[in-house]
């Protein structure tokens, strides 16, 4: 119930956001549109806590400040690198054990690698993501384990 | 006066902004690999695409398009990721192997891996 | 301001084009392809403020929409492709 509260909630949103008419016949055809969704959806099975994990919405904003100072320092660096040429750049894959107990943590972690210029995730094997580095500082930053650490922390 | 310095703060971001984005095109062209494309590709998409976004946000004020700005950005930040990972998972499943010569020689596991593949 | 922020893209665009037009192989022709269509949604997005006109934010995002979907199709394609030859093959 409170997953279907949400999803509606955020749908509403989306459709007041995108519409921008405000007379009662539109937004009726909202209220009837949002409810045909989520009835779809819960139909579809989708409305849990995998699709709308509502527990970590207030532990998430601090850790997306982090990831964003993150992905702009990584910028700077892959930058450098386009700048400085190729002899500059040493790819290399590697493995980190994502060490999160959900799926929901497992997804996080391997996005916010992707997010960050200079690390791609390239393949999940259990619980091992597959990682394709740019250079040796890249991947040091990743073997730090800082960005799993916060991400456990996200997850709860 | 408030407007000039929000006009100015627009103007330095829309600049840096295009510059990440030159950065990551010029890298699209100069690096050796696919591998190394997507980090120049991901550079545009980041970092480029969010700080032109921000400079449209401060000319735009508190409106509806500064909604639909924040809506684009979410969504290319979360569609950027998730395709660049799809690309690299499809280049890794058709047989093209990352080029890591320095990992080969330091790491047996990572060697095993790019064997296998 | 606007108008050179639009000619950086559109430089942004011819690169990606090249890259696209020479790519040795089919991914980073895709990959070209898929930055392209993410700089015509920054593109989109910035000739709404250039022109005045507030309609083209609403196309950017849908092309945002249709440039992921695109490409998501494109690999699957060519991933069920390649696998139906090596099926083939053996």
């Amino acid at each position: 119930m409170r997953h279907a509260l949400a999803l509606s909630l955020l749908l509403s949103c989306f459709w007041l956001v995108n519409s921008g008419h405000y007379t009662p016949l539109i937004l009726s055809f909202m209220v009837a549109s949002v409810f045909f969704v989520v009835v779809l959806s819960h139909a579809m099975d989708v409305v849990d806590g995998e699709a709308q994990p509502l527990h970590i919405t207030f532990r998430l904003p601090v850790y997306v400040i982090w990831l964003a100072k993150e992905v702009f320092l990584a910028n700077i660096a892959v930058a450098a690198c386009v700048w400085r040429g190729p002899g500059s750049i040493s790819p290399r894959t590697i493995r980190v054990r994502a060490s999160q107990n959900t799926d929901v943590g497992v997804v996080i972690y391997a996005n916010s690698i992707t997010l960050t210029p200079g690390t791609v995730s390239i393949d999940l094997e259990g619980k091992d993501i597959v990682v394709h580095a740019l250079t040796e500082a890249a991947e040091a930053d990743l073997l730090t384990g800082e960005m799993d650490r916060r991400v456990c922390r996200v997850e709860g | 006066m408030i407007d000039m310095l929000l006009d100015i703060l627009s103007w330095g971001l829309l600049i840096s902004g295009a510059f990440f984005c030159l950065t990551g095109g010029i890298g699209l062209i100069r690096f050796p690999e696919f591998f190394s494309r997507i980090h120049a590709a991901s550079l545009t998409d980041t970092l480029g695409a969010s700080l032109i976004l921000m400079g449209l946000m401060f000319q735009a004020g508190i409106s509806l398009t500064l909604a639909k700005l924040i809506m684009i950005m979410i969504l290319s930040l979360i569609a950027g990721t998730t395709a660049s990972h799809a690309m690299a998972k499809a280049a890794l499943k058709s047989g093209m192997c990352p080029l890591d010569q320095a990992a080969l020689s330091r790491r047996p596991e990572v060697k095993s891996y790019t064997d296998k593949t | 301001m606007f108008a050179a922020t639009a000619l950086a893209l559109l430089v942004v665009m011819a690169l990606a084009l090249a890259r696209a037009f020479l790519g040795p192989t089919l991914y980073d022709r895709i990959l070209a392809v898929n930055n392209f269509g993410t700089k015509t949604v920054l593109l989109l997005a910035v000739m709404d403020f250039l022109s005045g006109r507030p309609d083209f934010l609403d196309i950017a995002i849908v092309y945002a929409l249709i440039n992921f979907i695109s490409v998501i199709g494109v690999l699957r394609f060519f991933e069920y492709a390649q696998q139906k030859t090596v099926e083939q093959g053996e």
